[in-house]
C-alpha cells in the first residue's frame, strides 16, 4: 500500500529578510513499508517526525529526497498526488478545523462532490458512511452542536464516502476526551477488520497501540523500533530513553521482573498480567 | 449559549414558501423591491399589503416575527418621516409656527416613504426567514453562474459564504474563551470611556486573529486532502431543481407586482 524509501524532509525558518535561519530535519532517511489491510500504529513524541511522515502519504508535503509510492503510484508529480488522494484519506487532529459544511450530511458529501460523483450515488454513499460511524441520527444537525468524538466520526464518514483503500489518522484522538477517543478507536478497528481498509494511526497514546498489527516507533525522523506490539513494548528501557511510556501492565511486569520475578515481558493488558501472576507458585 | 447562535434569522417550519427553490425566492424578492419603488397610488400600496399578507400567511411564519425585524429601523423610520413632514413644501398648509410649516403634501410623502420602508424590510425578511443559509448560498451561486464568463467567481463566493457561516459560531466561542482568560488575569473590559474600552479589546483581537489564521490553514489542508480543487468538475448531492410550484409562484408573483404597479 505504502512504500517509503529514504524520505528526507526539512522545515526551514526564515528571518525577516528571507534568509534561512535554521533548518530542522524532520524526516531523516525514513524507510517504511505498509501492507494492504494492515493496522499500523506510528508512535513518537512531539517533533519526532511522525506527523510529517503522515502528511507525505497523501502529498500534502513533498519530500526533499527519497521516493514514495502509494497504491502503486509514485507521488512525484501533481497529477499523481490527486490520484492518490482519492484512495488515501486523512483525518486530522482538530475536529473543528476539518469540517467544511454547516450540516453534517453536507459535510460528508463534500469529498464525493469534489470527485464529481453522481448525486444519486453520493446520497447512497453518505447514508452508508453515516451508518457505519453510527451518526445517522445527527445527519441534519449542525456540527457545532456535536461533541469532539462525534465530530471526528463525521470527519471519518467524510473520508469513507470517498471509498478509500487507506485512512491515515494524524493524531486524530489527541484532542478528544476518553469517551470520544474510544468511539474513534472502535470505528478504526471496525473499518480495518470488517471493511479491510488499511489504517495508519499516528499517536502518542500507548494504550491505542496495543491492538495494532504492527508498531513503528519514530524518533528524530528515523525508525527507532519496529515490530508487533509485544515485540516493541518488551523494550521498556529503550522506549523510556526517548521519553515515551509503555502500557501500564507492561511497566508493572518490567518492575516485578527487576525485583526478581520471572514473568513474560511481552504482556500488554491487565488481564494477561493477572493471569500470569495467578499462575505463579 | 454562543454555540446556538443562528446566522440570518431562518424560521424552521415546513410551508409552501419554505419549499420553493431559493432562486425563485431571490428573484421574486428582487422583482418585489423593484416594484415597490414604482408605486405611487394608495390603491397600489393596498394591493402590495394584501399580497404581502397572503405570502406571510402561506409561509406560516408568525407576523410578530416579521415585525421584529422592524425594530432595527425605528429610528430611521422616524427620522425620515420627520424630515419629510417638516421640510416638504406644498400648497395646503395644515399648521405653521416659527419657521416650520407642515403641509398636507409633506404628511402624505412621509407616510408614503415610511410605508415603503416597512414593506421593503418585511418583504425581504420573508426571504431570509423561509430560506436556510445553505439554500440561500446555493441559490446565490446558481444565480451568479451565468456571470462566470465575465469573471464573477460564483463558486468561490458561495464557498466563502458557507465557510464563514460554519466558522462564525466557532470564532465567537473562541472570543468568549479568550475574554474569560484575559479577565482571569485581571483585564478590564467594562469600565472606562469608549477609547479605553477599544484599547482593551486589542489583547483579544491579536490571539483571535492568530487562531483564525491557523484554523484557515488547517481547513485548507483538510479540504485539499479531500480532493477539493475548486468548482470545476464538482457535483452536488442536493442539486437545486425548479419544480412546478416554482413556476406557479413565479407567475403569481409577477402578476401581483404587475397589478400593483398599474394601480
Amino acid at each position: 500500500m505504502v512504500e517509503a524509501l529514504n524520505l528526507i524532509y526539512e522545515y526551514q525558518t526564515a528571518d525577516e529578510d528571507g534568509e534561512i535561519e535554521s533548518v530542522v530535519r524532520a524526516l531523516d532517511g525514513l524507510t517504511v513499508s505498509v501492507e494492504e489491510g494492515e493496522f499500523l500504529v506510528v508512535l513518537g513524541h512531539n517533533g519526532s517526525g511522525k506527523s510529517t511522515f503522515a502528511k507525505h502519504i497523501n502529498g500534502i508535503l513533498t519530500p526533499k529526497e527519497g521516493t514514495l509510492i502509494v497504491d502503486s503510484v509514485n507521488l512525484d508529480n501533481e497529477e499523481n498526488i490527486w490520484k492518490v488522494r482519492q484512495h488515501v484519506g486523512m483525518v486530522f487532529q482538530n475536529p473543528d478545523n476539518q469540517i467544511v459544511a454547516t450540516i453534517v450530511e453536507e459535510d460528508v458529501a463534500f469529498g464525493p462532490e469534489n470527485l464529481g460523483v453522481d448525486p444519486v450515488e453520493i446520497r447512497k454513499r453518505v447514508d452508508n458512511a453515516l451508518n457505519l460511524v453510527e451518526m445517522s441520527e445527527y445527519k441534519k444537525q449542525s456540527p457545532n452542536q456535536l461533541s469532539g468524538g462525534q465530530k471526528q466520526r463525521i470527519a471519518i464518514a467524510g473520508i469513507i464516502a470517498m471509498q478509500p483503500k487507506c485512512i491515515i489518522f494524524d493524531e486524530a484522538t489527541a484532542m478528544l476526551d476518553p469517551i470520544g477517543r474510544k468511539q474513534v478507536m472502535d470505528t478504526m478497528y471496525k473499518l480495518n477488520k470488517e471493511h479491510n481498509i488499511t489504517i495508519i494511526h499516528i499517536t502518542h497514546y500507548m494504550e491505542e497501540a496495543i491492538l495494532a498489527d504492527r508498531i513503528i516507533v519514530v524518533d528524530k525522523g528515523k525508525i527507532y523500533l519496529e515490530g508487533t506490539p509485544k515485540q516493541v513494548f518488551a523494550n521498556v528501557d529503550e522506549i523510556k530513553k526517548i521519553g515515551l511510556d509503555v502500557p501500564d501492565a507492561t511497566y508493572l511486569v518490567y518492575l516485578l521482573n527487576k525485583e526478581g520475578l520471572n514473568l513474560d515481558n511481552s504482556l500488554l493488558s491487565a488481564e494477561e498480567v493477572v493471569n500470569a501472576l495467578c499462575q505463579l507458585k | 449559549m454562543l454555540r446556538d447562535i443562528t446566522i440570518g434569522q431562518y424560521y424552521p417550519v415546513d410551508s409552501k414558501i419554505h419549499r420553493l427553490d431559493p432562486r425563485t425566492k431571490i428573484l421574486l424578492t428582487m422583482i418585489y423591491i423593484f416594484g415597490l419603488f414604482m408605486l405611487d397610488t394608495f390603491w397600489g400600496y393596498g394591493a402590495v399589503i394584501l399580497y404581502l399578507l397572503m405570502v406571510i400567511n402561506e409561509s406560516k411564519v408568525p407576523l410578530r416575527f416579521m415585525l421584529k425585524g422592524l425594530r432595527g429601523i425605528v429610528f430611521i423610520l422616524f427620522f425620515t418621516a420627520a424630515l419629510n413632514i417638516f421640510f416638504t413644501g406644498g400648497e395646503i398648509i395644515l399648521a405653521q409656527f416659527w419657521i416650520i410649516t407642515i403641509t398636507l403634501e409633506g404628511v402624505i410623502l412621509a407616510i408614503e416613504v415610511g410605508l415603503r420602508l416597512i414593506l421593503l424590510i418585511i418583504g425581504s425578511s420573508i426571504l431570509t426567514l423561509t430560506t436556510s443559509p445553505i439554500r440561500l448560498t446555493d441559490g446565490i451561486e446558481s444565480l451568479l453562474n451565468p456571470f462566470k464568463k465575465i469573471g464573477v467567481p460564483a463558486h468561490e463566493i458561495a464557498m466563502m459564504m458557507s465557510i464563514a457561516l460554519r466558522f462564525i459560531p466557532i470564532l465567537l466561542e473562541e472570543t468568549d474563551k479568550i475574554m474569560k482568560a484575559q479577565m482571569a488575569r485581571g483585564a478590564d473590559f467594562e469600565s472606562g470611556n469608549v477609547v479605553q474600552r477599544a484599547k482593551a479589546m486589542v489583547p483579544i483581537m491579536v490571539p483571535l486573529f492568530i487562531s483564525a489564521f491557523r484554523r484557515a490553514e488547517d481547513l485548507a489542508m483538510a479540504m485539499e486532502a479531500r480532493c477539493y480543487r475548486g468548482g470545476e468538475g464538482r457535483t452536488r448531492m442536493n442539486a437545486l431543481k425548479y419544480q412546478a410550484s416554482d413556476k406557479i409562484a413565479f407567475i403569481i408573483g409577477i402578476i401581483f407586482i404587475g397589478i400593483c404597479i398599474i394601480l
